[in-house]
């Protein structure tokens, strides 16, 4: 067990680098670092030429990503546009993000997996028909259309909640973001359990497990479902990062102060070291929520075992 | 580390038996070749076991999830072509004076905030959506199959080399990889984000080609053909490619309605199309400023958008229950 994560930790590294490489390249070479540095206006080019050497800018791009990347290590993530820390904007927006993604991930845990079972086993009746319907219209429509017509309906038109979420964002008021957030993940969880559910249902361990007598709640819960659980935890593992990331459109229609926002405005400001900065936190929480799901699998499933 | 769990493994092993009706199969690879490099060949026209493809149609025939989408796409790709048929407008034929009016005679959906006609825009919107998602899934599904199909056959260095690499483009959000690179893209015709879909989209369909290969390759009429002497381009091409490609097409299949989702989420983001470009998500972004006093405006982009999306998404849903025999 010891020897597989550290082996695994081991093969993040190089796909750390390359993630943050390319992210790297795409702001660097597609967008010009220091135009949003001088306002509106365009920069001269004498205080273009000297901020692009205080910056390091005239050096090689991979000498530039190096430099960058051993200044993230010892804990420099550089400045945002503003002249505030880029630190100091991660330690206001990701707690932030970090609540909207817990709720996402409750209602697709809750909701998500609790609807699969019950179609899984109730396979072609009414009820997996009208929410397998149910979850075809939830995929098909996009999350910042859900978004918009959440916040007109519940927000304006019935005032059930307020159509902006305040600075403090606290979990009260992430609800229904955090259900706009999961909506789409929620179908593909509810469509995973049951599509797994049903395959399961007609295994030998659970006909054996009906046959020694097992009440049927039993079986279910601790044969059929922690079985089936499998392809439902990879998703829900790799959505951690999706969603994180993905939160841009759900934070900017609710105006949550969040991760999402920030890098919406280190983009549209050419805020280099605001957009690598973050996007270098999120590949790592996507890696590492990954090594999560696979060291998961050997407690859903114990014939998988690590050396 | 465990692979993840691969369905369709099943489909290949029905395929093997090869033939089949000539006109079932011809229909079948109407059906797919359209999406996808490289489908089955016909291998003459004697009566033998039904293969998996004609199958697959003969199913596919019967199942009103397929007609109805069917229909629906049809119906979307002849708009796109020939919009003026059902529209007889101008979509940037606009008029300040009656901008955010409501639904009058000539003009069912009302107007926009820039006055233009809200029918004519959503029929016009059809063309961008359908060519974008096109031929965006056109593009990974090519490139996905054939830098994944080549991999996951020859195995080796290069094989290790790719799957870090797709590790690498999966570790990027999507939405975000469109930020960063569309932000500075000026162009306003549909090819920038068709081209960044490709580059962000070919891991995922590299991932499962690479996986159906190694299934296929493992399989005795590979090895018996490897026996007799085939070279590996005849080995690829006559025996590999027609039994790996299902699960390619019918992922591409759904993909292609998310492309068309991700392009109004793009555009909603203000990266995506641009102006004078006529687009459902253009169309919704604008239209979510003035949401509170003309929700018209926004209800007919997303209505035609999340039905199209829900056309190619049951496409494909049919299309697998189809090539999977495991779920019957």
């Amino acid at each position: 067990m010891g020897r597989y994560v550290i082996r695994r930790l081991l093969q993040m590294i190089p796909v750390f680098f390359g993630a943050t490489l390319l992210i790297f390249l795409m702001v660097n070479v597609m967008g010009d670092p220091i135009a949003g540095l001088c306002g509106d206006r365009a920069c001269d080019p004498a205080t273009a030429a000297q901020l692009k050497k205080e910056f390091g800018l005239d050096k090689p791009v991979w000498q530039q990503y190096l430099t960058y990347m051993g200044n993230v290590f010892t804990g420099d993530f550089g400045t945002a546009f503003n002249g505030q820390p880029v630190t100091e904007l991660m330690a206001q927006s990701f707690p932030v993000t970090l609540r909207l993604t817990i709720v996402a991930i409750l209602f697709e845990i809750v909701i998500g997996i609790s609807l699969g079972v019950v179609t899984g086993l109730k396979r072609g009746r009414p009820v997996d028909t009208t929410v397998l319907l149910l979850t075809l219209v939830v995929l098909s429509v996009p999350t910042f259309v859900t978004g918009l017509l959440v916040q007109l309906l519940l927000g304006v038109k019935w005032g059930w909640i307020k159509p902006a979420v305040s600075p403090e964002a606290t979990f009260s008021e992430l609800i229904v973001p955090g259900l706009v957030l999961a909506s789409v993940s929620l179908a593909y969880v509810t469509r995973l359990t049951r599509t797994s559910i049903a395959e399961n249902k007609r295994a030998d361990y659970v006909r054996t497990a009906v046959a020694k007598g097992l009440p049927r709640r039993r079986v279910i819960s601790r044969h059929l479902l922690r079985n089936s659980l499998i392809p439902v935890v990879t998703f829900i593992g790799a959505d951690v990062g999706a969603l994180m990331g993905g939160a841009i459109v759900t934070e900017r229609i609710f105006n949550i102060h969040g991760v999402g926002l920030q890098l919406y405005n280190g983009i549209v400001r050419q805020s280099t070291q605001t957009v690598v900065g973050f996007v270098t936190i999120l590949v790592l929480i996507f890696l590492l929520a990954n090594l999560l799901v696979d060291l998961l699998y050997a407690v859903l499933d114990p014939r998988i075992r690590y050396a | 580390m465990p692979e993840p769990i691969e369905p369709y493994e099943e489909g290949r092993a029905i395929a093997a038996t090869g033939g089949g009706g000539a006109t079932d199969l011809a229909m079948a690879e109407a059906e797919t070749l359209e999406k996808t490099p490289g489908g089955p060949k016909g291998t003459g026209p004697d009566k033998k076991p039904r293969s998996l493809w004609s199958d697959a149609w003969h199913d596919l025939r019967r199942n009103p999830v397929f007609i109805v989408s069917g229909l629906i796409i049809l119906f979307l790709v002849v708009i796109s072509i020939w919009p003026s048929l059902i529209a007889s407008g101008d979509p940037l034929d606009c008029d300040l004076a009656k901008a955010q009016e409501g639904s009058q005679p000539g003009h069912p959906f009302g107007f926009n905030g820039q006055g233009c006609d809200v029918y004519t825009r959503t029929v016009y919107g059809a063309r961008t959506s359908v060519t974008v998602g096109v031929l965006a899934t056109l593009g990974v599904a090519l490139l996905g199959s054939v830098l994944g199909g080549l991999a996951g056959f020859f195995g080796g260095a290069w094989d290790g080399v790719l799957s870090r690499i797709t590790d690498v483009f999966f570790a990027i959000p999507v939405v975000l990889g469109g930020l960063v690179l569309l932000s500075v893209v000026t162009s306003s015709t549909v090819w920038p984000v068709i081209g960044f879909m490709v580059l962000l989209g070919w891991p995922q369909i590299s991932r499962i080609a690479r996986g159906s290969v190694i299934t296929a390759k493992q399989n005795d009429y590979v090895q018996a053909a490897r026996a007799l002497g085939a070279s590996n381009s005849r080995m690829l091409l006559r025996h590999i490619t027609p039994n790996a490609v299902a699960p390619v097409i019918v992922v591409a299949t759904i993909a292609l309605g998310t492309y068309i989702a991700l392009e109004a989420t793009l555009s909603y983001l203000g990266v995506g199309l641009k102006p004078p470009t006529v687009s459902w998500g253009i169309d919704i972004s604008s239209a979510s400023q003035y949401v509170r006093n003309a929700p018209h405006m926004l209800l007919w982009p997303a209505g035609a958008l999340a039905i199209t999306v829900l056309a190619f998404i049951m496409l494909g849903d049919a299309v697998r229950d189809a090539l999977d025999p495991k779920l019957r």
